[in-house]
């Protein structure tokens, strides 16, 4: 297993330093005061906070003023609790934008910046990404993802083009809900890529036969999307009371413990849930703190979802 | 791509309906008070179901066109825009509803309009009574309702009764169909509880239409009640 450990940053001064003219607000005082753990990038090192933050309909508030200061504050409370990675695409409407705002108002010292590229043809790519990144207003991506491996052959050597010119940190691709695993794999075994996006939860566990022990294999990254199955498996569990192991790894809500069973998995690097909720980021966060299931207890955690879900 | 068949109806959705209804909430801000004008417009639209006169059945054409044409503007391409990567393709499909539909108010030999409480109760509802599922949603308010000739939903349901009182030929039909469902489908993956009506309605209309179709009439061929 991949070492996992303790965030430099304590989250607490992390946080105060963040959160600016906050240092008194219910947030703060509300804030976990464990370490978020990190796990390295397998090609690099690099340690990444093992909870990062999703947009898919979270962030795709328009011109909404109101939408647009909750989605802030849900970013700014994911930074002040030692958070790194945010997710995006062009494909989320006007999702890039928001956080560009974000960004823009609260300049995160450390933000792990990951896009995608979406769209058919090479040559649009480049267009799209320069235009994902005035949206995000950074001055360059961490990472960029072909997105459901639209034009992956024309996109990837273009992104990796960019990785060695120094204009992009990391390359990646993605998919999600189980689609196009094959062509995954053959792209996991054959191009020098640093992350992959799939899907990846209690419930839905397919990427453990070959995609997961492929990753590790071919030191490669994971990002985890839909780590709730878009809210499903939350609503499916709402009401029902938490297992006692659930006080063993330090879970007081099914989030966390649905996080957990993701995190601890050793090839997953960190998992993006997306909320517009100040409550939830905190809640999700927290899952990146304190002691992990090991392998006997994941068991125990899908016998249990899956008989309550 | 050959794995369509795995995408569900949730997988196009890229909004939420908080997001959905703030949009509706500050578009109406923006244009208040054209609600107003709407509502006369309305007013024009039924009385000319009411009234069997060519010239008022024109004139509602005409008024159903402009508000296909203001929607597709207004309301697609410059706010629904914001949040869904479909809606200017809505906008073209609203926009070529509104040529139909000046098309329609000039057409030769266009089928008689009939006395048809349906049509007028469909028409009656998109105006009056469609703004008032603002009210009935959880969390819902007034700000947020739902107007004829301003947003798409109450502006279809409106031309259905219009096109069932004058006994449209299919053409017509297509594009408001088509939204009722794209509309109810959204509606239920945005789980809100009267997604069924659009497309409950639709299909009553349809089905009054084609029943209707076994005694057609034609305004060449029958006495104009104003001529």
């Amino acid at each position: 297993m991949p070492p996992i450990s303790p965030s430099r940053r304590h989250l607490l001064a992390s946080m105060i330093a963040a959160s600016g003219g906050l240092a008194l607000s219910p947030l703060l005082a509300a804030a976990p005061l464990a370490p978020l753990l990190t796990r390295p990038i397998p090609s690099t090192g690099e340690q990444l906070p093992v909870i990062g933050l999703g947009s898919w309909i979270t962030f795709n508030v328009g011109r909404d003023p109101q939408g647009r200061r909750e989605s802030v504050d849900v970013m700014r409370q994911f930074f002040a609790g030692g958070g790194r990675l945010v997710d995006s695409s062009p494909m989320y409407g006007s999702a890039q934008d928001v956080i560009g705002e974000a960004v823009q108002i609260l300049k995160p010292a450390r933000l792990f910046a990951a896009d995608k590229v979406w769209v058919s043809g090479g040559a649009r790519g480049v267009a799209q990404v320069e235009a994902s990144r005035k949206l995000w207003r950074v001055p360059r991506f961490d990472l960029l993802q072909v997105h459901n491996l639209l034009s992956w052959e024309e996109h990837l050597p273009l992104l990796l083009a960019m990785k060695r010119e120094g204009r992009l940190r990391y390359v990646g691709i993605t998919t999600s809900e189980g689609r196009r695993h094959a062509e995954i794999e053959k792209i996991m075994a054959s191009q020098p890529i640093d992350f992959v996006q799939i899907s990846y939860n209690a419930v839905d566990r397919d990427v453990e036969q070959r995609i997961l022990p492929l990753a590790r294999e071919r030191k490669i990254g994971v990002i985890v999307n839909r780590p709730f199955r878009q809210g499903d498996l939350m609503q499916a569990l709402a009401g029902k009371p938490l297992p006692g192991w659930a006080a063993d790894i330090g879970c007081t809500t099914w989030a966390q413990a649905l996080l957990k069973f993701i995190v601890s998995y050793p090839a997953v690097t960190c998992a993006i849930p997306a909320t517009s909720s100040i409550a939830h980021v905190r809640d999700n966060l927290l899952a990146g703190t304190g002691r992990m299931p090991d392998e006997a207890l994941r068991k125990r955690i899908v016998q249990d979802v899956e008989r309550l879900a | 791509m050959s794995e369509w068949w795995t995408y569900s109806l949730s997988d196009f959705l890229m909004f939420s309906s908080r997001s959905y209804y703030r949009l509706i909430e500050s578009y109406n801000a923006a244009i208040w008070p054209a609600h107003l004008l709407a509502l006369v417009a309305g007013l024009v639209v039924i009385v000319a179901i009411a009234r069997l006169r060519q010239h008022l059945h024109r004139s509602a054409a005409l008024v159903l066109a402009a508000a296909w044409g203001w929607v597709a503007w207004a309301y697609h391409l410059e706010r629904y825009a914001e949040i869904n990567t479909a809606a200017p393709y809505f906008a073209a499909t609203f926009a070529v509803q509104a040529l139909l539909l000046c098309w329609l108010a000039f057409k030769p030999g266009n089928a008689a309009p009939a006395p048809q409480p349906l049509a007028l109760g469909l028409t009656g509802l998109a105006i009056f009574a469609y703004p008032l599922l603002a009210l009935a949603r959880d969390g819902g308010q007034w700000r947020q309702a739902e107007v004829f000739g301003i947003v798409p939903d109450p502006t279809v349901v409106a031309t259905l009764g219009v096109l069932l009182a004058w006994r449209a030929p299919a053409i017509f039909w297509l594009v408001p169909v088509l939204w009722c469902l794209v509309s109810g489908a959204t509606l239920m993956e945005l789980k809100i509880g009267h997604a069924w009506l659009l497309p409950a309605l639709a299909l009553t209309a349809v089905v009054a239409r084609v029943m209707g179709s076994k005694t057609p009439r034609d305004l060449n061929s029958t006495a104009n009640p104003q001529s």
